[in-house]
């Protein structure tokens, strides 16, 4: 029978909770890293049992840990307890080294952005938002780091090299800071296409490159946002997540700051799919494993306001893609709830019946095991919950 | 032998449970002890000071017998006691956070 692993990141440590296929009972291991902030664990495709996780503290900075046996054991990349380095060895401790990629010809920074004051402002690296693991090779990973860039390694989360041509295509200097920092927060790579990825910035919007990461362009028309100068800039826009169908390549679903949009070609254009939401601000949003048509969102109140409206926790299911929504309520709770569901905090399992997974900042982790009809907690008092990801076990 | 006296959470990544110790040669300086320091624990590099500016973090302060070092430069030598192990190098994280 299959196993399912849900890799949590929250605010005090990461927790690992499985269960069989049946996802009922389930073992809940943790904290790992406690006391530290876990932004981002994910799992390689390529190989279930190697895990990268994104640790963080104000005080110490970036960390990156990896696992080999699913979560057993964790090291910092070529850092292995005990292990020391010797004259003329390569240097070792630079799996938290995040360098910004400088202008060839000048040696100075490649390009500046726009700060909260309208002013322009250097890069400065601070936290890894999200990791992506390569869908073939489990050395191979992509980094989504505030200011926002985009990283990868090639040996295994070792060291790490900026794909600079994002950050230097042109627009960059229209790029600012959302209210949670500048900060590439997804990045899906297309499973029939290698040279295919898609990465979003809050704020500044959605981008495409086609050949592996050398070249970018925004894909963000269509976009409408009421709140910045020019509403349909080419850049400029807070996207807060994009989630793509493994099963349709090439359909994007995303989650604005305000509006639930879609793409049915790649980025190149995208319609409003808000439809009868109760509010179309949200961070959250994720589809069916299956059924390429069948999205899932948490309505969040407002940009003022970071709860669940009227105080009732309700995923809402379209399985038109969009446009039309219903509520999912079972086993949730439907008074006096005032939690958050952040951008990261939302997977699926590949399981037939779908199973459908999210963690709100009140340290719940809620499951359905049956595409979003009936829902119930795994655990409910974890420190306030960044990130979830699933893994489906042989 | 210099001892140092590490904040938990990084005596968790680097894996020791009390004092670390490092064998120095030549002058006892901040820049010293923190180049032997992470070249002993290459975990360590890029959490006490940048990797590329080499500053000290701002959320860390170096303490000796009972002085704030903090602004001392790197090359300047620490206190004797320091350099005899009579007394640790404390790194400090601000009392900060929630």
């Amino acid at each position: 029978m299959n196993k399912v692993r849900v890799l949590v990141g929250t605010r005090k440590g990461a927790f690992i909770l499985t269960s069989d296929g049946k996802r009922e009972k389930w073992d809940v291991s943790g904290p790992h890293f406690a006391g530290w902030e876990l932004y981002h664990l994910k799992g390689s495709p390529a190989d279930p049992n190697r895990l990268y996780a994104s640790q963080i503290s104000g005080w110490f900075g970036q960390i990156i840990q990896r696992s080999d046996d699913g979560g057993k054991t964790w090291t910092q990349p070529g850092t292995p307890p005990g292990e020391r380095t010797k004259p003329g060895e390569q240097p070792k401790g630079e799996s938290n080294k995040f360098v910004y990629d400088t202008s060839s010809e000048t040696g100075k920074p490649l390009t500046t952005h726009q700060f909260y004051d309208g002013t322009q402002h250097p890069w400065e690296f601070k936290r890894v938002w999200h990791l992506e693991p390569s869908l073939t090779d489990p050395d191979t990973v992509y980094a989504g780091v505030e200011d926002a860039a985009l990283f990868r390694s090639k040996d295994g989360g070792k060291s790490w090299q900026e794909l600079s041509g994002l950050r230097g295509h042109g627009t960059g200097p229209k790029w600012q800071p959302g209210a949670g920092g500048m900060c590439l927060h997804t990045i899906i790579l297309d499973p029939k296409n290698p040279g295919r990825i898609y990465i979003a910035i809050s704020a500044a919007g959605a981008f495409r490159t086609d050949d592996g990461g050398k070249t970018w362009r925004p894909i963000n028309k269509g976009l409408h946002s009421q709140y910045i100068p020019e509403p349909t800039a080419e850049v400029g826009h807070c996207v807060h997540h994009v989630a793509m169908p493994r099963s349709r390549p090439g359909l994007l679903f995303m989650q604005k700051h305000w509006d639930v949009m879609r793409s049915d070609n790649a980025g190149d254009s995208w319609q409003e799919v808000s439809g009868d939401l109760p509010t179309d601000f949200g961070f959250a949003i994720d589809v069916h494993a299956h059924e390429p048509e069948t999205v899932y969102v948490v309505p969040i109140k407002s940009d003022a306001e970071h709860f669940v409206p009227d105080g009732k926790l309700r995923v809402y299911r379209s399985r038109a893609g969009g446009n039309e929504w219903e509520a999912l309520t079972k086993g949730l709770p439907q008074r006096d709830c005032y939690v958050n569901v952040l951008r990261d905090a939302m997977a699926v399992d590949s399981l037939d019946k779908c199973g459908v997974y999210f963690g709100t900042t009140g340290g719940q982790v809620y499951a359905s095991a049956d595409a979003g009809d009936n829902w119930a907690p795994i655990v409910r008092d974890l420190p306030a919950v960044l990130s979830v990801e699933v893994q489906t076990l042989p | 032998m210099i001892r140092v006296i590490l904040p938990p959470h990084l005596r968790g990544l680097a894996h020791v449970a009390g004092e670390v110790e490092l064998d120095i040669k030549g002058t006892v300086t901040q820049r010293s002890v923190l180049d032997a320091l992470e070249a002993n624990y290459p975990m360590l590099r890029g959490t006490i000071r940048d990797h590329i500016t080499q500053q000290r973090r701002p959320f860390l302060r170096f303490f000796a017998c009972g002085e704030d070092l903090s602004h001392e430069a790197p090359d300047a030598p620490l206190p004797d006691a320091v350099a005899s192990g009579a007394e640790p190098l404390l790194i400090l994280g601000a009392i900060a956070g929630g």
